[in-house]
This record gives C-alpha cells, structure tokens and sequence, in this order.
C-alpha cells in the first residue's frame, strides 16, 4: 500500500542538544501506532515538527507523497493531518452539535459565510448527527461543553478532529484525565475509528496502547529505539531499560 | 439534571434556544421602545437619534470584543471616520442624498476597520490596548490637521442633506432624522442577529473561546477577525454617517479616546456578546449621561465611575446578560 | 546648538517624570499582570495632597513632597485590598473597566473637594531659578526632575537587585505559585509592591507638576502616556521604562518643537511601529 505519511530524518535540536535525531516512520491508510517514551524523550517536540509549530534543523514531512516543509500548519490542517489535544481544548460555551458542524463547515470552506446557519443545512446536521451518534455523544449534544462530563469532553475531542476527514490523525492522550470507570467508552471510541485512517496515538498508558495498537514505537533520548509489534516490545531489553522496566515488572509480579 | 438529559436524547434534534422568533420579538421591542421614546421626548428627538448613533457605534464594537473578545480602546476610529466620510462626501463633493451619505459613512467606516484592525490584530494583551488607542489618536491628530478637508478643531460643516427618498426633508424638530435611525437600526439589528448565527459568527466565538484551537481546525484566526473588523467598521460607519446627517456637523470628539473609552464603558454597562447588552447599556448609559451630567458634569464621573466598579464586582455579564440570568432561573423554579 | 540642547534638556525631563510616574506601573504590571489604569489618578492625588500641604497648611516643599507620598500610599493600600485584589487573575477587559472606574471616582472626587481649577505647587526658592552650568543654565526644577529620575532608577535597581525583597519580588514575578510554595508570602509581596507603585506615582506627580500640571482631568489626560510607556518598555523591566521614556520624551518634545501643529502625530505614529516591532516592548521578557 502506497504510505499516506512519511517522516524521513526528522532533526531538531535546541542549544545543542538535539531533542529529536534523525527520526523517520512510515505509515500506511489504516495504520495504528502507538509512539512511547519516557518523559523527555522528545514526543512534544516530534509533533509540533510535524504539525508545523516548529521548524525541523533538517528532515522531510509527507503527506500522501506532499511534502510539507514551508507550509503553515493552518495548510497542513487543511491537507488532512489533524491533531488532538491532551489538554481539551474545546469551547466551553459551545454544543458538542455546535463543535462538529463548524469543523464540518470548515472542512467544506463554509466559515466565511455571514448568512444562514447550520441549523437550516441538512448535510451538516446529517454528518454532525451521525457522528454524535457513533461516538455516544447524543445525551450530551445540545448542552454547554462546560458542563458536560470530562470523559465526554474526551469524545467529543475525537469526533472534532474526526469531523475534518483527516488522513493522519495524531491523538495526543486521548484518555488522559479519563476516571477509570468510563476508559470503555474511549476503547469503543478508538476501536470505531475509519478504517482507512491512519492514527499515530501519543500515549503514556501502557494498558491502553496494548490493547489498541498494533504497531509501537519508542523514543528514547530523541532516536527511534524501537519499531515493532507491542509484543515484541514488552520483550525488548533495551526498550525496557528505557521505559518499560517498572511496568513490566509490575505485571510479572501481578 | 438527570431528567434534562433523558428528554434531550428523546427530541429528534433540538433547535436551537435563540430561534428565528426571538429575533422577530427582540425587533419589534426595539421598534416599541423607539415608538415610546418618540412619545416621552417630542421635544428632544435630536438626543434620541444621537443615541441611535452612538448604538450602532456600540454594536459595532460588541461585533469584535464581545464575540471575538478583542480588547480595544480605540474603536470611536471607525465610529469617526464614517461620520467624516459622510460629511466630506456632503461637504466637498455635493453628495448629499442621505442614502448615499450613509454608504459613504459605511465605506469610510469599513476602511478604517481595515486599517485599524490590521494594526490592532498584530498586538496581544496590554500592547493590544496600546495600539488600540495609539490608532484613535493618530486619527485624532490626522483629522485635526488635515482642517482643509474636516474643517480641524471648529468642525465639519456645510452638510445639508437633501430630503430623504426626495419626500421627506430634515426638519428642525428632527422627526426625519429619527425616522431614518429607527428605520437603519432595525436593518443592522436584523443583519446583525443572522451574523451572529451564521458560520462566520460561530467561528468568531470560538475564537474568543479558544483561538489555538480554531487554528488547529486549519481556520485562519486573522484573516476572520480583520473580516470581523470591516464589518464592525460597516455598522459604526452608519452610525457615524447617521450622526453627521441629524447634527449636521462633524467634530474631532467623534474620533476621540473619550468616546471609544465611553462605548467600551456602555458595552460592559449592557452587557456583551448578545448585541441588545449594547442597546440596553447604552440608552442606559446616555439618558442617565443627560440627566445627571446636566446638573454636575463631575457627579456624573463619580457615579459612572462606581457603576462601573459595581458591575464588574456583582455583575460581570451586564445589565441584560443579568437580567436574562435572572429570569431564566426564575423560569426553571 | 542653542536650541538643540535646551530641547534635549526639556526631552530628558519630561521622559524622567514620565519614568519616575510610570515605573511603578511597569512594575506592577510585570507582578500582578493587572492594566491598571488607574496609576496616573494616584499620582494626581499625590499633587493635590502636595499642594493641599503647602499651600493651605503653609508646610514646606519637603514636608509636603513626604506627606503627599505617604497620604498616597495610605489612600491606595485599602483599594488594593478591597478593588485590585479581587481582578488580578480576571481577563483584561474586566481590568481595564474596573480600573477607568476607580479613575473615573477619583475626578469626581478630586473636582468636588479640590474645584475645577489647576492647582500649583509652590517651588522652594532652590529649584525656582535657573542653575548656570558654565556653558549655559537651565530651570533648577527641570535639573531636579531628570535627578530624581536617575535616582529613583539606582534606587529600584537596588531594591531589585540586592535586598531580600528584591529576590522575593523576582521570584514572584517569575513564578507565583512557585514562589508562594517557597514560603514567600505573594499576597504581602503584591501589597507592598502595589504601595511603592502608588508612592512612586505620586513622588513622580510632585516632581512633575511643572510639566504635568495637576488639575481634575489629569488621570485621564495622562493614563495613556503611561501605559504606552509600559507597553513600550516592556512590562516590568526597569531598563525598559527607562529606555522608553527617554525615546518617547525625544519623540514628544521634538515633534512639539519641530512640527507644532501636528500635535501628538508622530508621538503615536512611534508608539505604533515599536509596539509592532516589539510585541512585548522594547527589553520585555519573551
């Protein structure tokens, strides 16, 4: 399958420590990877490169064979590689339904319109309703996002970014925050996604990235130490050196 | 709680609370509280259409602080420019179908919403403010130099308007010219509540709410609040117009730091974001101002000045936003 | 030459009365991160407190200058508990209205007790001549002024740089929850920086009353000036105010001098293009 997003030597340093050497990952529709690493391994930095929000010292980002190097990350937005949030950033005074039809308005280059409204567009309130529906945001859609429950803020950060049709979706945390008792609901929500989206996910939850990737990833220091299943991974010497020791001896002792 | 929840997954899909009747009520108040006004003061029509004016100016500035949250002490600038660009197109180029000195008024106002908020938008916080009253001051000092075209410090004069539509002529008592501002008030106010619901209007509040995120949507944040701009700079561009045709005449005050201060002050009074705070703070606002200030000029500061500090202790959203607050509470007991 | 350098001189006292007003601000801007508009009101009350003194109670220039400090501060420590506490952490605009009202109170207290009139502080017979300095004389009460500026600048510098205060003062800058878990008591930092702020305005509002005469409108009339000094400057940076009113005096004074009737034309025309070109002032902190 032809790759839909290739990061080739991606090179940032700061003061002369390189954060992130020499990175590169290939990724195809339908992928999903989970990108790990102990605090300071450079997984911030890795995505504000790729989104835009810093200049690479060198290196190549493409997507579906684009490269977007000089592009602003408003372009790369509107290309397809959509990120989310680990802290919610939504708008506290809007509806969920409010939220996706104006990603689905601004996906179809409708925002600039100063007359009519969503409310009297069926394809809008046609997408935006199902998307709520996929995603069990129904209850929550006509309220105020301040005052609905954090586990579907989460939700409903997904759908916003789903709601731009992306080809590569990064999750920064998706179930950061998220009281145990409602992690299903995320599971549910990650298990529904495209199939034909790839999806990078950003993740500290080892259970989590288990249990939804099928590739992993680990940084460590700013280099790719590992790239494989997350069997392998569990296994790997270095990568437990690196990050997972304590976790792994956790479970043997559980 | 629970309850609200079961009821809203049973409704197909929730209309939304503001519908297209609560804009027809809101209009027709508006229309009854001119008609009131119109029979309370016969004798002083004239303040009335200044504070039609000074409404729109208002409402203008509402546009880009209260749905885009843009902090500025400087918007009488736009206010400023379309009641000079009326009274120049009057003055010096014999244009004086009042019509087409309110699209000269709109037009002078829309430029100077450009160049304002080109200037305004590359500044953050306290350097925002800064530039905000850094640009109504150097319109200022411009108008007052260029006397040649604005007639300085004694004013622009020689606007005389002829009759509206050609029928009805500006008389002394003022019933044409408050017929006019009536009438363009409740034109704005209608293209004002479609703007605030439509796809534009929605983007600008989630900039207000969450900037970053909206440009992670791939949304241009500047690009839309400088839209924002020349449209606020459209609408106080009518008022300024709509002013330089009732008073006929056109001073520096009218681009002056005192007002655009005095407008923020009204905005807030009435509170921001649902465009009537605007009209409620300022009728509020200029009919206490012409009461008061008529027997103490420095009375008024002090009691302006402690309004002030009061609502932003107890009522942060404004004398409409709390009233609506209010009466919605009462509703759901 | 003659010329040039008695509008240089006039260019440096009027920037060191703008600095020894604004400073304060700069400072508690740079802390509190509140818009306080209402800066220039206490140094108004200041110079009426000063002229009160003086010219009513019959007290001298000294006395005066010292009473009209302390009254200030006295006045301006329970708005700060009361008002200013409440709006630290509020957005800007709730600042800004909150601030223009508590100026708006004070004109309208300062016109009913004090009248509408302009009010002038008698200067001691030392500073009301000129001083020869060998090659020409200068007013006495400008030399003054550009002397209090510079040691105002030294005195802060110290008080910044090398008492305990100081350190507890950057710390809360830099970092005010970080601070607060060091034991540094925040709240009793802000209440002392916010009583030098309002003490240094009204010393700067004395000192400047010959250029900046002290009448009712004069919080409102200046507020601008001093918060473009701060914006200019950056936000507390002592370096920066400085630099600022030095380049912004330069600006005002030559532009009256040069080109009268344009008035404040060129003034606002820079402050435009450094605030462009500095978003966060001349020497802020990124």
């Amino acid at each position: 399958m032809t790759p839909v997003f290739e990061v080739e030597r991606l090179t940032r340093s700061f003061g002369g420590l390189a954060v992130t050497q020499a990175v590169s990952l290939t990724m195809v529709p339908g992928d999903r990877v989970a990108l790990i690493g102990p605090n300071g391994a450079g997984k911030t930095t890795f995505v504000n490169l790729v989104t835009g929000h810093l200049k690479p010292d060198s290196g190549v980002v493409r997507l579906a064979g684009e490269e977007l190097g000089g592009m602003s990350p408003m372009q790369r937005v509107r290309r397809g590689l959509v990120r989310s949030f680990q802290v919610t950033r939504l708008f506290p005074e809007m509806t969920p339904r409010e939220h996706l039809a104006l990603a689905i308005l601004q996906r179809q280059g409708r925002t600039g319109r100063m007359f009519g409204t969503f409310w009297t567009m069926p394809d809008v309130l046609k997408e935006s309703g199902a998307l709520l529906a996929t995603l069990g945001l129904e209850s929550a859609a006509d309220r105020k996002v301040a005052e609905i429950a954090y586990g579907q803020q989460r939700l409903l950060e997904i759908a916003f970014a789903l709601a731009l049709r992306p080809k590569v979706l990064l999750l920064d945390e998706p179930a950061a925050g998220v009281p145990q008792s409602e992690t299903p609901r995320i599971d549910a929500a990650l298990a529904g996604l495209p199939a034909d989206l790839a999806v990078l996910m950003i993740e500290h939850d080892m259970d989590l990235v288990f249990r939804f990737a099928r590739r992993v990833i680990v940084l460590a220091a700013g280099r790719i130490i590992f790239d494989g299943t997350p069997g392998d991974a569990a296994k790997d010497r270095r990568v437990r050196e690196a990050y997972l020791g304590s976790y792994a001896d956790d479970r043997g002792a559980a | 709680m629970n309850a609200d929840h079961l009821t809203g997954a049973a409704r197909p899909v929730a209309r939304p609370r503001f519908s297209a009747s609560a804009d027809w009520i809101g209009l027709a108040a508006v229309l009854a509280a001119a008609g009131a006004g119109y029979l309370l003061f016969p004798d002083n029509l004239a303040l009335l259409t200044r504070i039609i004016g000074i409404i729109m100016l208002v409402l203008s500035l509402d546009l880009v602080t209260g749905f885009c949250g843009v902090a500025t002490l400087g918007h009488a600038a736009l206010f400023g420019a379309g009641a000079y660009g009326a009274g120049i197109a009057a003055a010096h180029f014999g244009i004086s179908d009042p019509v087409a000195m309110i699209a000269a008024g709109s037009a002078g106002g829309a430029l100077a919403g450009l160049l304002s908020g080109s200037v305004i938008l590359r500044g953050h916080g306290l350097g925002q403010l800064v530039l905000s009253i850094a640009i109504v001051n150097l319109f200022h000092e411009a108008a007052n130099k260029a006397a040649g075209w604005t007639g300085g410090s004694d004013g622009l004069t020689d606007i005389a308007p002829t009759p509206l539509f050609g029928v009805f002529a500006f008389d002394l008592w003022g019933h044409t010219a408050y017929a006019l501002g009536v009438a363009l008030l409740l034109i704005v106010l209608f293209l004002l509540q479609r703007l605030a619901r439509s796809p534009f209007g929605m983007l600008c509040r989630g900039i207000r709410q969450d900037p970053i995120r909206v440009a992670a949507m791939g949304a241009p944040v500047s690009k839309t609040l400088l839209a924002m701009y020349v449209v606020s700079g459209l609408v106080a561009g009518v008022g300024g117009g709509l002013n330089a045709i009732s008073t006929q005449v056109v001073g520096l005050d009218s681009v002056s730091f005192t007002l655009s201060a005095s407008a923020l002050v009204m905005l807030v009074l009435g509170g921001t974001g649902s465009l009537y705070g605007a009209i409620v703070g300022t009728v509020v606002f200029m009919l206490f101002e012409d009461f008061v200030s008529a027997a103490n000029p420095f009375h008024w500061l002090t009691i302006v000045g402690a309004l002030l500090v009061l609502v932003v202790l107890f009522a942060p959203r404004g004398i409409f936003g709390t009233s609506v607050r209010l009466l919605e509470r009462s509703r759901r007991r | 030459m003659q010329s040039v350098l008695s509008v240089a001189v006039d260019a440096l006292a009027y920037g060191m009365v703008l600095f020894v007003i604004s400073i304060g601000l700069s400072l508690t801007m740079g802390l509190m991160r509140v818009v306080n508009l209402a800066h220039g009101a206490f140094a108004m009350v200041g110079g009426y407190l000063a002229s009160y003194a003086m010219r009513d109670l019959g007290l001298g220039y000294v006395v005066g200058l010292g009473l009209a400090v302390a009254g200030t501060v006295v006045i301006a420590a329970p708005i700060e508990r009361l008002l200013y506490r409440r709006i630290y952490n509020a957005p800007e605009l709730i600042q800004v209205l909150m601030t223009i009202g508590i100026t708006f109170c004070v004109i309208g207290i300062a016109n009913y007790t004090f009248g509408s009139t302009l009010k002038t502080i008698s200067l001691p017979g030392l500073l009301s001549g000129p001083v020869d300095l060998g090659f020409r004389s200068i007013a006495a009460h400008k030399l003054f002024a550009i002397l209090c500026g510079f040691a105002v600048a030294a005195a802060l510098w110290y008080l910044v740089e090398r008492t305990s205060f100081g350190v507890k003062l950057r710390a809360s800058v830099d970092n005010t929850p970080m601070a607060a878990a060091l034991g540094v008591r925040t709240k009793s930092v802000y209440a002392a920086s916010f009583a030098v702020s309002a003490g240094l305005a009204a010393f700067g509002g004395v000192v400047g009353a010959e250029l900046l005469p002290i009448e009712p409108y004069y919080a409102l009339r200046y507020m601008v000036t001093f918060l473009v000094v701060v914006a200019v400057g950056g936000a507390g940076s002592i370096g920066g105010a400085l630099l600022a009113c030095l380049v912004l005096g330069a600006v005002d004074t030559a532009g009256r001098y040069l080109m009268p009737d344009y008035g404040e034309f060129f003034f606002y025309l820079a402050v435009i293009l450094i605030v462009c070109a500095f978003p966060r002032g001349l020497l802020g902190r990124a």
